[in-house]
């Protein structure tokens, strides 16, 4: 009965192509509202941007995505389940590479790899092969059994990579992927992203305030302003948008009035330059 | 052909899958406590910096109260009325430090790698309380050394000593979930700083770990009969000396101090998804 060209993922036939959809998705901290009714479709095998300036509510949103944070009105759906129901199910289906440093220092590579391992109940016979394999694939097996905290900031990056993928997730969120790391750090990262969109087919959700990550790595982007998406297409659609030379940062400032670099409260400005300096 | 895929799965009988769950659920929980042990293996000098305390509440305090003649602990030499105090105050300290370790986790971004997994929330409360078992666990190997040493009449009988176990892991998972919950409402290390002393001197004070009840004015007396500390003393009392008597029973210690500890959890369970929102 198995097919030879049957995806070697868990079973996905219950998970709809459209693998992330949300619905007039809305959240309000007391009077401000930070994402306001976003409706959006995320399909798997697809590589989709959230750009915006800092306080757009990209975090926020993908927050809603993850569970982490309880929409205030909206709906949405990840990998065929509610956010606001069936959060466990969701959680079981998505991987999470969050904006700060989320692989723990004081462990070796190897062990944040088990600790995840264990989380998602990979079971134990497959555990090590899995685990050797991800790290592998990072290029981080030469260094498995170091503490992580001796670890470069791109290392880091490819070990919650390794960290958030080993369970084949069907959502993948990266929160800024990038941030902190030099240029051969971010063009490894990006290298790893493609791979990874191609072995596991899964949707890849980033966030990203850098033009050239958007151009680079998007197959679509969403342009959010003040909580709301402006706009939604391919990179080469929002430059169309403008003209013949338009380039993203055109996009940019055109859609959200501003520079790339305005906007952000203190606390934005601590954890980005907290991360920035960690993960160098 | 998914049918088919899941008919050929190992029998999914309503105990089997009950089974899977619980053995999944312990995984999780071992995972989340496996990770903490793992960092005291790759850093011990936490822990023996922390076993500096009670040895030197034992040694100074111990020795120099030991002969004040007011301070009557009853039939039982002083220092054999402290050390069980000694060790019920090193597992409360200890375990109120886990409030501060789940705000930097959350800090840095590592409880957000918790949070988005399908781990049950109860499952990672508990996971972390197991932790600071383990680090009550290393405090009370050295009070134990150090108490022998100055005399105090032990017991070294095994089951005493496993119960000992059970009630150090009680109290240290209580008082870390209790800490656990003062990180998820007040957020920030500094403030969590400031009310961590404020509640951990009165546990201590407002307990029987160094003097006996019944020198306390009766506000107190009631203060402290509501302290979950003052089982844990009892308990620990009774087990760790030679022909201890509890003053409650340990029945009714270690009942205190389950039902107290259950509903921390479940508060905690709770709360602990706020620190990420």
């Amino acid at each position: 009965m198995t097919m030879p060209d049957e995806a070697p993922t868990p079973d996905r036939t219950q998970i709809p192509s459209a693998v992330v959809e949300t619905f007039d998705l809305t959240r309000r901290f007391g009077s401000v509202t930070a994402v306001s009714d976003v409706s959006l479709t995320v399909n798997s095998g697809e590589i989709f941007g959230l750009i915006g300036p800092n306080g757009a509510g990209k975090s926020t949103l993908i927050k809603m995505l993850t569970t982490l944070l309880p929409p205030s009105a909206g709906r949405a759906f990840v990998a065929g389940f509610d956010v606001m129901t069936q959060p466990g199910e969701v959680r079981k289906h998505i991987g999470y590479v969050p904006q700060l440093l989320s692989a723990d220092g004081e462990l070796t590579g190897y062990e944040n790899m088990l600790l995840s391992s264990r989380l998602y109940l990979i079971p134990h016979s497959e555990r090590e092969r899995k685990i050797a394999a991800a790290l592998a694939m990072m290029g981080l097996l030469e260094v498995r059994d170091r503490l992580v905290r001796n670890y470069s900031g791109g290392m880091i990056r490819r070990l919650e990579i390794a960290q958030s993928t080993l369970h084949r997730p069907a959502v993948l969120f990266m929160d800024e992927p990038t941030v902190g790391l030099d240029p051969t750090g971010r063009h490894t990262v990006w290298n790893h992203v493609r791979e990874l969109r191609g072995d596991l087919q899964a949707a890849i959700i980033v966030t990203t305030h850098y033009m050239d990550e958007a151009q680079e790595l998007c197959d679509r982007l969403a342009v959010l302003h003040a909580g709301k998406v402006e706009t939604v297409g391919t990179p080469a659609e929002l430059k169309a948008m403008l003209g013949p030379t338009a380039t993203l940062d055109d996009v940019f400032a055109a859609l959200t009035g501003g520079e790339i670099e305005s906007g952000g409260g203190y606390r934005d400005v601590r954890e980005t330059r907290r991360s920035a300096r960690e993960h160098a | 052909m998914t049918s088919e895929r899941h008919a050929a799965a190992p029998a999914s009988t309503p105990s089997f899958r009950f089974l899977a769950a619980a053995a999944g659920y312990a995984t999780q929980v071992f995972a989340v406590a496996d990770a903490e042990v793992r960092k005291l293996r790759h850093d011990p000098w936490e822990l023996l910096s922390r076993a500096v305390q009670p040895v030197l509440w034992l040694v100074l305090f111990g020795e120099v109260m030991a002969q004040v003649r007011g301070l009557s602990s009853g039939t039982i030499p002083y220092l054999d009325f402290l050390a069980p105090g000694i060790l019920a105050q090193s597992v409360l300290f200890v375990a109120i430090f886990y409030g501060i370790s789940a705000i930097w986790e959350r800090d840095l971004g590592v409880l957000h790698r918790y949070m988005v997994s399908p781990a049950p929330r109860s499952a990672l409360v508990i996971g972390k309380a197991l932790s600071s078992t383990i680090r009550g666990l290393s405090q009370a190997l050295v009070i134990y050394l150090c108490a022998a040493i100055m005399g105090v009449h032990l017991s070294f009988d095994p089951w005493r000593i496993a119960l000992v176990v059970v009630f150090i892991a009680l109290g240290a998972g209580l008082f870390s979930t209790f800490s656990l919950i003062i990180a998820c409402i007040v957020k920030t290390r500094e403030r969590f700083m400031g009310i961590g002393q404020v509640l951990t001197m009165p546990i201590f004070f407002a307990s029987n770990a160094i003097y006996p009840i019944d020198l306390m004015p009766r506000w107190l007396k009631a203060i402290s009969s509501l302290n979950p500390l003052t089982y844990e003393v009892d308990g620990l009392r009774t087990l760790m000396l030679r022909g201890g008597e509890s003053t409650f029973g340990l029945g009714h210690d270690l009942a205190v101090l389950i039902v107290v500890g259950s509903i921390l959890v479940m508060i905690a369970t709770r709360i602990y998804p706020r620190m990420t929102e």
